[in-house]
Order: structure tokens, then C-alpha cells, then sequence
């Protein structure tokens, strides 16, 4: 560790840490993060550019970092690319690679880019590859794939788990700097319930890197130490480090990531790796602080570049040198302070070339400096960089009066420390819609008005000068606590510290006039956006500053252009003479910094992802083999094979065993809902488009449900329990928005009438069994029920008992055969099914899934709505107009379904299609023709919407709506196929048994 | 994620809520006498205000219940929610 200092610093030098990079060995200290140990053992080049693959060092010290994105590697599952070598916290063992290199980041073979880098200009995908257009799957595509991205993802399953929890509290503070302590201090004095987070692994921010500062007569360090434990004291105050605010939503709601376990050599056994906060704040402040800009001039991405205050960092708090011989561009007076800091460190300044004009500058800074003895050369700018992996000098340039730039001395260095000013981090701010506004003065934008209840302090507010910073923050803590309720006053601070100025001037360094343009200057370092691709977008004509970004690429890489957008601005600007608050902003974007998808899938992954809703035979279907399908959450058997069946063998089987004697099937998953009180069936008469006041007691009917636009929307059969209680039955899926709808019209439209509805869905268990020996079979369970056709007749309901339970038994038929579907209260379902099982061996009974209802209800033309109907078809159009109250003056539709064009001759109607072939299948979904061969586009005047083989007819059936279809009966049509026309003629939906006399028995 | 205050179960989390489309758009009490014109603005017809709008909201995982809203469209924020049946004015006395 031989650049680092001998005293000072928060890193524990009595703890040694050993890590890897790149599979070479190096020592740290506790408290180091990988850039601070990497720095301190001399290291700069940690990873190669996006674009040219140039060489690239470390350049901020926290989350604004845009060149050193690091891969940490702890096992096969646990690889984690992109992240920030500046956050990332060492421990014994750590494993961190380089990205976008190969095969080493000394030698990298991607650096050839470089050659062509006047072929890789702004707008380069956007030229280059639009001609051929063939070949942008095969060529271009699959190779700029291959050569771009940044690290590599996992290819293992996470096997991390993330928490999520909520939180509620009445100020949340942002950020643990000086006006954030101070706000939360003040918030929780008045007894607030405060929230106070911060991004890094120590709280306090800037005071970690000061020297000599002191507040109320304590060291920057001891204070903090103070105001912690004061806070942590303080049952109402939640402190999370470590936790970055990545983004702020409507109503106070912020979002935080804390990262519980990556600093951790080994991981405790129970401890999520993340933990997602969703907190809902009364009042917020953003005390977030700034961050500073890098001067911009050719050569200045090269490694040992990096940003003033950076250096100052690594320096008071790591105890690192971050070089040997420094040369110090300044654009700012931090720069100043940052070389008086890196002189006490240890090394040597070798110049301090100062951008501004003779005699502009003053000030404490530039006071220290001079006292230090430090050479200061003012109007100054730089050149070119001289070294590759690593700096070995500068080329300075003189700025005359003129402005005319004349070559000056060269400086032999081996790190360049710049400051361009310092940026207000409204991130925030703005994502919470607050406006901005630009300070002419500071030279970047502070926050103006804001949306939601929340307030800026500090340096993200433009406040500069650490008394001031922390009374700002106080106050806005003190303002937050009251604006939540709470009686408060700001406390009082009185600090010493050098307070240099911290505004800038955003934009370039001014260069030679003369032919030979300079090397490239870099505004984005993390996709290689130089000053040139800026002034090639300004000349090919873009104006607005989306655009720029856009065809640029600036401010669009992971770092979302912490360190480069306002320099961006600024060049624009110059470029297009315009004043910088003219050109405007590009709109700041959650999240702050990357976020891992872990952490918002949360617990919500493998049989979590969804709830599954299982039915009652459920266990005894996957006992014998039974295939599932989804359908919406359910699960429901598809089929039940035997031996080596495959479905379609299993489905045959299934349809000829209900139609030759007798099958089950649980159909518990429809949907049902009780309606009840004096006007139900003045409900129902509204709301179906059947009448309801005629159904007796313990009757039945089949209902179907239209929008008011017409258009059929649910339908199931309805039984009236009651005068004033009828059980209505939806299709599975739509049992829900049924449920809404009719909620709807009862709270909103019909207030006169007395009903209630109840959700019973899951109060039923629902057995189907239908066949010609489906009687025989329930005759042994029933006691205290006629069956006979007289007494228990189609569509007739009887209550008693089955198999010992107590059951609504309902002769209805989904089949065309005699059948019943029994109901029980849902915690006997499986009793039942075993019992029905049990009592119809001696039929053979078949249990059936969903494949075979789907066959056998249409061999019957029985629609499935949302299947056979799509939001677009009537009553009529579907063929169950028949169903319709003729007398009724309302119901839902009934006007939508009179206007003229649902009426219109040429509407697509439901009809049958047999194949001229029956051994031919039609798809589901295919498009219907009238005449064959026609060439595209063809006129399409339908769709099949269901088809399937008939094990019972020996042949393929479909149905499908066609324009006029009921006025085509056996005329041939055609099913447009890729393979050829298939010939059709149109029937009848009703295919089997069309008299219905196997329903009547 | 909005909160929502229902005027039955007070301030609630947006996910409990289901919305439903503009306010006021009353069935007509006898629709078969309407004109097609008529019906073409129960069924169809929509506001999509740039700021103050009176929308429907229904407590669907809480009460049940449907209410309305006033919501500015251009910022989130509700200016108030109410029951069926009322109709506070719109901030500056607009019905
Ligand atoms: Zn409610």
C-alpha cells in the first residue's frame, strides 16, 4: 500500500483486508472501499470504455462514478456486474473483476474502436446501419450485441432472498451530510417520527472528508458521532445507511434499497441480501448534497484523472494519496482546497493552473493555497494529456485577454485533479415534479417550486458554507416537523471551516484555434461522449436538448449523467449561443442509481410468483396422473391419462365414456354469486337479458349478460333458491367483473332496489355428472331426493342430503346428456368426489377434464363466452336470442343491442363448419374466407373459434363466426391456411344429438 | 403509489382501489326512449381533461364501495372524493 499516508483517515490500519481484482492480490484496510484500497496500492486503470474501449482510472469517490464499474464476484449464482468500485466495500475474500475488456484490461483488443473512431461518431447507429435492412438481424445486430454492454449478468438463478417492507413516518431525511443531521436533529427534537437514510456505508457525508473543520467547538468526526448517537437514542428515529432513496412517487411515497449483506465477507444464514422500503412520508427533506464537475479538455479521460474533491476524499478519509506529483486544474475554489488537503497528505502539487481570468479569483481557497506556498498560474487551460494507462503530464495553454489561446508550459505529473463546480443533486427533487431554476451565480440549477410536500437544504439547494449548510438543514427539519403537526424550532449551529465557493462555469475548456482539431475531450465518460459528437448534433441540426441526448447518447448510461449533464449543457449552450437556462433540461429519471430486479420481485418469485387456486379433486387428480392447465389462477385437469395415453387419446376416451354411460367433473371453479332481497328478481330482470319474475322456486334457467353497449358478456345458469334469493352461476373467469358490474349498477344506477349481493364462489364445491347413467349413480348417495324425471326434471334443483352432506342438487347438463351438477358446502368437494367416484364404479364412471367438457359441450354448439364470443357479438350474432325476455321494456343492452347497425344484415353470426375432410382439424383462430385462392389481402369474413376431433362423431367439428353465416347453411366456404385453402361447409352449431332427446330422460 | 381517501374507510394505499373511468355518466332512466345520439354519449363519450376531472373509483379491496373523485390530472392530487349522489363544486365554484 504504498500510496498511503501514515496517520489520519477513518479506515481501521490496525485491520488488514485481502481481496482480488483482476486475479491479482491486494492488502486493504478495514473501512476502505475497493477504489480507496485499488488507489492505495497505486492502482488507476480499473476498466476499459464503453465505445472505444479506451483505458479508464477512477474518477469520483461515491455513487457519481462513471468510469470504474466493477463485477463482484463471491460464487457461480453470485455475480454482480456494474457496480461502482467507489461503493463497493472490501472484505476478506472479495472478488472483484473488470468489465468490457479482452482479454486483459492492459491489452484489450476492443481498443482497436479507437482507430475508427471517425467512423463511430454521434448518430453511428443511426447511419450506418439502415441499409441493407436484411441485415440488421443477421449482421449488425448479433455483433453490436456481441461488442457492446457492460458487465455480464448471472446466469445462475439469485439464490438471495430480498425483503419489502412499508414504512410510515412524518419526516423522511435524505441523506446524512451536514444539513441532513441537522434536519433530523431538529425533526426529532419536536417528537416527530423521523426516517433518516443515506446512500453510504458511514454516515455523514462531507464531514467524513473534512480536516480541519469543527462544529460547536467538536471535531467534523466527533459531531457526527454526537448527532448519531443522539438520533439512535431516539425511539422515533429509524436510521438506514447503506440505503439509497432511488426514487420518488406521487403522495410522498420514496422508494429506498438497503444493501444489508454485500459488504459482508461471509452472509448470515437468515439476513436478506436487500430490503426494499416503501415509505409513505408526512414531510420530506432532501438534504442529497452536490456533486462536482469535471473540467472538460482533450485527453481528460485518461486514468489518474479525477475530480478535486475525489481526491480530497480519498485522502482525509482513506488516508490514500492518489498520486505522487499533482497537477490541479481548477475551475472552482474547491480545487483549491483539494490541493492544500492533497499537499498536507503528502504530495507534491506541482501546479495549480487555474481556468479563470487573472485577478477573478479570491477568496478563502485561493487564501490557503497561496499561505501553503502552492504555485498558482491563472487563465489557464489544458492541452493534451500525455501517457496511456496512466498520466505523465499535462500540456497547459495561456488564455489571453482575447481569448485566443496560446501554448504554454508542460507539467510532468502523474495524476490531474480538476473541479468544474459542483452540481446540486436535484434528482429528487425533480422526479417529485418540482421545478428548477438556474443560478446564474452558482452556475447550475437549484430546485424552485415544488409539487409534493417536501423541501430542499443544504448544497442540493445551492447553500454553500458549512455554518449556513447546517442551519439550512435545521430549519428545513424544524419546517418539516411542523408542517407534520409538531411544535419546533430549528436548532442553532456555529462551525469553522474553509467554506471555499463552490460554483463553476458548466461547459469545455477553451482550446487552440487552427486546422488540426484537437484529441478527444470526453463530456460522458461512461458512453464515450466527447465535445465533438456535442458540436456534430448542433450542426446536423438538433435543437432540443432530448434530442441531443438521444442522438448523442450523453447522460443516457448507468450513471444517467451525474458528472456530465450540466457540462453537456454548457457546451450546447456555447455551440448554440444561447444562454444555458435556455436550452433546458433533460427530465431526471428514477431509479438514482441501478436498482437490482431482486429487490422489486421481492418475495414474488418461484410458487410465490402468483397464488394458485386449486380444486376440491385436486389432490386425487394429481394422485392419478392427472395434466393440469392454468386457467386464470386455477388449476385445473385438462385430462386424465391411463397407461401410455397421450391427450388425444385420453380426451376420445373421456367424451365416448360420458356419452356411453357416465362421467364426472369438477366444475367448482365457475364463479357464483347469491343474490338476495325483496328485489332480486326485479335485479335480475334488469340486469340479465332473460325474465326472471316467472322462474319458480327451485327452478332453473340459462342467463346471459350483456353490457348496455349490447354485446354479450358473461353468461351461467341461474337457480332461484328462493322468492327473494336466487344463486347465480358466472363463467370462471368472469366471475369477478360480474361481480363488479353488478355492484356497479346496484350502488350507482338502481338505488331503489333492495338487494345484496355475496361472493360464493368459494363457498361451493361443484361435481358435474353427466351421462345416461349419471341418475344410477347418484340414486345411491341420495336418500331424501326424487330423482325422477318428473320430480327432478331439466333445469329442476331439489335440496337434501349426498353421501350424508347437504347438497343443492341441479339437474343442468353442460353435455346434452342427462346430467346434474351437485353443490356442497366447499369443505366437503373432496369427500364428495371420492363418494361419486366410489358409487359410479359399477357404470365405469370417467372422470373428465377440461379438454373433454370443451369437446362435448360443442358437439352440443353450447358457446364459451370470450371464447365463441369476443366483445363484439350480440345475443343474436351468438345464436341465444332465443334466451332474451321478448316482454321486458329494460335490461342491460337492450337499447345498445336495438341500434341499427347490431342489427344490420352481414353481421358475423355463429354457425358450424365441418371439413370436407373430417380427419381435418381446423385451427383455432384462423381466418375464414368465402372464395379460395385469392390473393393478398384477402377478404376475411370470419374466424373459427372452436374445433376439435369428435371421438363421438367420428370427425373433426368447429364453429366460427362468419359474416351473414346463418344465411350460407351448406354452402362451402374456406379456412385461409398457409398450407392451402380448406374447404368447409357451413352447418348448424348443434352437431350431436340436435332434438336434444338424450337431455330429456 | 397514490393515497386514496375513501369517503367510507378514510386515507388507503393506491392497490386497494380499482378505477372506473369519468363520473356522472348517469344510465338514462329510460333508455329505450333515447336517441342513438343520445346513447352514443352514455356509451361512449369520454372526458380526457388536462387538470381537474371527476372520476369513479371503487374501494374494490376495502368496502366495496364505488365513490367519486376530483383529481388533477397534471398532478395526482385529489382535490377531494365524495359518495353517490353528491356533486361538490369544482375549486372556484365550477359545478
Ligand atoms: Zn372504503
Amino acid at each position: 500500500m504504498k500510496a498511503r499516508t501514515t496517520a489520519g483517515g477513518r479506515v481501521d490500519r490496525s485491520k488488514k483486508v485481502r481481496f482480488t481484482f483482476d486475479g491479482r492480490a491486494y492488502e486493504g484496510l478495514a473501512g476502505d472501499t475497493l477504489a480507496s484500497a485499488l488507489l492505495a496500492n497505486g492502482v488507476h486503470l480499473t476498466g476499459r470504455s464503453f465505445k472505444y474501449h479506451r483505458p479508464r482510472g477512477i474518477v469520483g469517490s461515491g455513487s457519481e462514478e462513471p468510469n470504474a464499474l466493477i463485477t463482484v464476484i463471491r460464487d457461480e449464482a453470485r455475480k454482480t456486474p456494474n457496480l461502482r468500485a467507489t461503493q463497493i466495500e472490501i472484505y476478506d475474500g472479495l472478488i472483484a473483476e473488470s468489465q468490457n475488456r479482452w482479454p486483459s484490461l492492459e491489452f484489450d483488443l476492443g481498443a482497436i474502436n479507437s482507430l475508427f473512431s471517425p467512423m463511430l461518431p454521434a448518430g453511428f447507429y443511426n447511419k450506418t446501419f439502415m441499409w441493407p435492412r436484411s441485415w440488421w438481424y443477421k449482421v449488425y445486430e448479433p455483433n453490436i450485441r456481441a461488442a457492446a454492454g457492460l458487465g455480464k449478468a448471472p446466469s445462475l438463478p439469485d439464490p438471495d432472498r430480498y425483503a419489502q417492507q412499508f414504512a410510515h413516518c412524518e419526516v423522511l431525511v435524505v441523506g446524512a451530510g451536514p444539513a441532513g443531521l441537522a434536519a433530523a436533529l431538529s425533526a426529532a427534537n419536536s417528537g416527530a417520527r423521523v426516517v433518516l437514510c443515506d446512500e453510504q456505508a458511514e454516515m455523514g457525508g462531507s464531514l467524513l472528508s473534512e480536516r480541519n473543520a469543527n462544529i460547536d467547538g467538536l471535531s467534523a468526526a466527533d459531531w457526527v458521532a454526537r448527532t448519531l448517537e443522539t438520533l439512535r437514542a431516539n425511539p422515533r428515529v429509524r436510521l438506514l445507511a447503506r440505503t439509497t432513496a432511488f426514487g420518488y412517487f406521487p403522495h410522498n411515497n420514496i422508494g429506498l434499497v438497503e444493501r444489508i449483506t454485500d459488504h459482508l465477507e461471509s452472509l448470515p444464514a437468515h439476513a436478506p441480501r436487500e430490503r426494499l422500503w416503501q415509505v409513505r412520508a408526512t414531510e420530506v427533506v432532501l438534504a442529497t448534497g452536490g456533486i462536482e464537475r469535471p473540467l472538460i479538455f482533450p485527453g481528460n479521460d485518461r486514468p489518474g484523472v479525477l475530480l478535486a474533491s475525489a481526491a480530497r476524499t480519498y485522502a482525509n478519509r482513506y488516508g490514500v494519496r492518489v498520486g505522487e506529483r499533482v497537477a490541479v486544474l481548477a475551475g472552482c475554489d474547491a480545487a483549491f482546497e483539494a490541493a492544500v488537503d492533497l499537499s498536507a497528505a503528502g504530495s507534491t502539487i506541482a501546479i495549480i493552473a487555474d481556468a479563470r481570468p487573472v485577478g477573478s479569483v479570491d477568496g478563502p481557497g485561493f487564501a490557503a493555497a497561496k499561505s501553503a506556498g502552492l504555485r498558482i498560474l491563472p487563465s489557464a487551460t489544458a492541452l493534451a494529456v500525455s501517457g496511456k494507462l496512466r498520466v505523465t503530464g499535462v500540456q497547459l495553454g495561456i488564455v489571453g485577454q482575447d481569448g485566443k489561446v496560446v501554448v504554454g508550459e508542460t507539467i510532468a505529473c502523474d495524476t490531474i485533479v480538476t473541479s468544474g463546480g459542483f452540481t446540486p443533486s436535484v434528482h429528487l427533487h425533480s422526479q417529485s415534479r418540482g421545478k428548477l431554476a438556474y443560478d446564474d451565480q452558482l452556475g447550475a440549477f437549484v430546485p424552485a417550486a415544488t409539487a409534493e410536500r417536501t423541501r430542499s437544504a443544504g448544497f442540493s439547494r445551492g447553500v454553500s458554507g458549512l455554518t449556513a449548510a447546517l442551519n439550512d438543514g435545521a430549519t428545513a427539519g424544524a419546517d418539516a416537523a411542523v408542517a407534520s403537526g409538531h411544535a419546533c424550532t430549528a436548532l442553532q449551529f456555529s462551525a469553522q471551516a474553509l467554506d471555499v465557493g463552490l460554483a463553476g462555469s458548466p461547459g469545455a475548456l477553451p482550446q487552440l484555434a487552427g486546422p488540426i482539431p484537437p484529441a478527444k475531450a470526453f463530456v460522458d465518460f461512461q458512453n464515450d461522449v466527447t465535445t465533438r459528437d456535442l458540436a456534430l448534433a448542433q450542426r446536423e441540426g438538433f435543437q432540443s436538448i432530448e434530442h441531443i441526448k438521444r442522438y448523442t447518447t450523453t447522460g443516457m448510461a448507468t450513471d444517467q449523467g451525474k458528472t456530465s449533464g450540466l457540462n453537456a449543457l454548457g457546451i450546447v449552450a456555447d455551440a448554440s449561443n444561447r444562454r444555458l437556462a435556455d436550452v433546458g433540461l433533460t427530465t431526471y429519471r428514477m431509479p438514482y442509481t441501478p436498482v437490482t430486479f431482486g429487490v422489486f420481485a421481492g418475495p414474488a418469485r418461484g410458487d410465490q410468483f402468483d397464488p394458485v387456486r386449486r380444486t376440491p379433486s385436486h389432490d386425487w387428480a394429481v394422485a392419478r396422473g392427472g395434466v393440469f392447465e392454468d386457467v386464470g389462477n386455477w388449476k385445473r385437469t385438462r385430462y386424465f391419462p391411463v397407461g401410455n395415453e397421450d391427450m388425444h387419446a385420453a380426451v376420445d376416451r373421456e367424451c365416448l365414456g360420458v356419452r356411453n354411460s357416465v362421467g364426472m367433473f369438477d366444475a367448482s371453479t365457475l364463479g357464483k354469486i347469491e343474490v338476495v332481497g325483496k328485489d332480486a328478481a326485479e335485479f335480475l330482470n334488469r340486469f340479465y337479458v332473460n325474465n326472471w319474475s316467472n322462474l319458480g322456486v327451485n327452478r332453473s334457467r340459462y342467463g346471459i349478460l350483456c353490457r348496455d353497449d349490447g354485446f354479450v358478456y358473461d353468461d351461467g345458469v341461474i337457480v332461484r333458491l328462493a322468492e327473494d334469493r336466487f344463486h347465480v352461476t358466472t363463467t370462471t373467469g368472469g366471475a369477478a367483473r360480474v361481480f363488479n358490474m353488478m355492484e356497479d349498477y346496484i350502488q350507482t344506477e338502481w338505488r331503489d332496489l333492495s338487494v345484496w349481493i355475496t361472493s360464493t364462489s368459494e363457498q361451493w364445491s361443484v361435481v358435474a355428472v353427466q351421462g345416461p347413467k349419471a341418475r344410477d349413480v347418484l340414486a345411491k348417495l341420495v336418500t331424501d331426493i326424487d330423482l325422477s324425471a318428473a320430480a327432478l326434471p331439466h333445469m329442476g334443483v331439489a335440496r337434501g342430503h349426498i353421501a350424508g352432506i347437504p347438497t343443492i342438487l341441479m339437474r343442468v347438463s353442460f353435455t346434452g346428456e342427462l346430467g346434474f351438477e351437485v353443490n356442497v358446502p366447499a369443505e366437503y368437494g373432496a369427500d364428495l368426489w371420492e363418494a361419486i367416484y366410489a358409487a359410479g364404479q359399477e357404470f365405469n364412471i370417467t372422470p373428465y377434464g377440461t379438454e373433454a367438457m370443451h369437446v362435448l359441450r360443442a358437439e352440443k354448439g353450447y358457446i364459451i363466452v370470450g371464447q365463441d364470443t369476443d366483445g363484439t357479438l350480440t345475443p343474436d350474432d351468438a345464436g341465444v336470442a332465443w334466451a332474451i325476455g321478448k316482454t321486458k321494456h329494460d335490461f342491460v343492452g337492450k337499447r345498445g343491442m336495438d341500434r341499427a347497425a347490431l342489427k344490420a344484415a352481414g353481421r358475423k353470426q355463429l354457425v358450424g363448419l365441418l371439413t370436407e375432410d373430417p380427419k381435418v382439424v381446423l385451427e383455432e383462430g384462423a381466418q375464414v374466407v368465402l372464395a379460395p385462392n385469392q390473393s393478398i389481402p384477402f377478404e376475411m369474413v370470419g374466424h373459427v373459434t372452436s374445433s376439435y376431433y369428435s371421438a363421438n362423431l367420428g370427425r373433426s367439428i368447429a364453429m366460427a363466426v362468419v359474416a351473414g353465416g346463418r344465411s350460407k347453411m351448406d354452402q362451402t366456404i374456406y379456412v385461409a391456411m398457409p398450407g392451402g385453402d380448406i374447404p368447409v361447409k357451413v352447418v348448424s352449431t348443434v352437431f350431436y344429438d340436435p332434438q336434444g332427446a338424450r337431455l330429456n330422460v | 403509489m397514490l393515497v386514496i381517501h375513501c369517503p367510507y374507510c378514510g386515507p388507503r394505499p393506491e392497490p386497494e382501489f380499482a378505477h372506473g373511468g369519468q363520473a356522472h355518466i348517469a344510465r338514462p332512466h329510460d333508455p329505450a326512449n333515447t336517441t342513438d345520439e343520445e346513447l352514443l354519449q352514455f356509451l361512449y363519450l369520454r372526458e380526457n381533461p388536462r387538470g381537474l376531472f371527476r372520476e369513479r373509483w371503487r374501494h374494490a379491496r376495502g368496502c366495496g364501495r364505488f365513490f367519486n373523485a376530483i383529481r388533477d390530472t397534471n398532478t395526482d392530487f385529489f382535490v377531494t372524493t365524495y359518495k353517490v349522489g353528491e356533486r361538490p363544486a369544482l375549486p372556484g365554484g365550477a359545478q
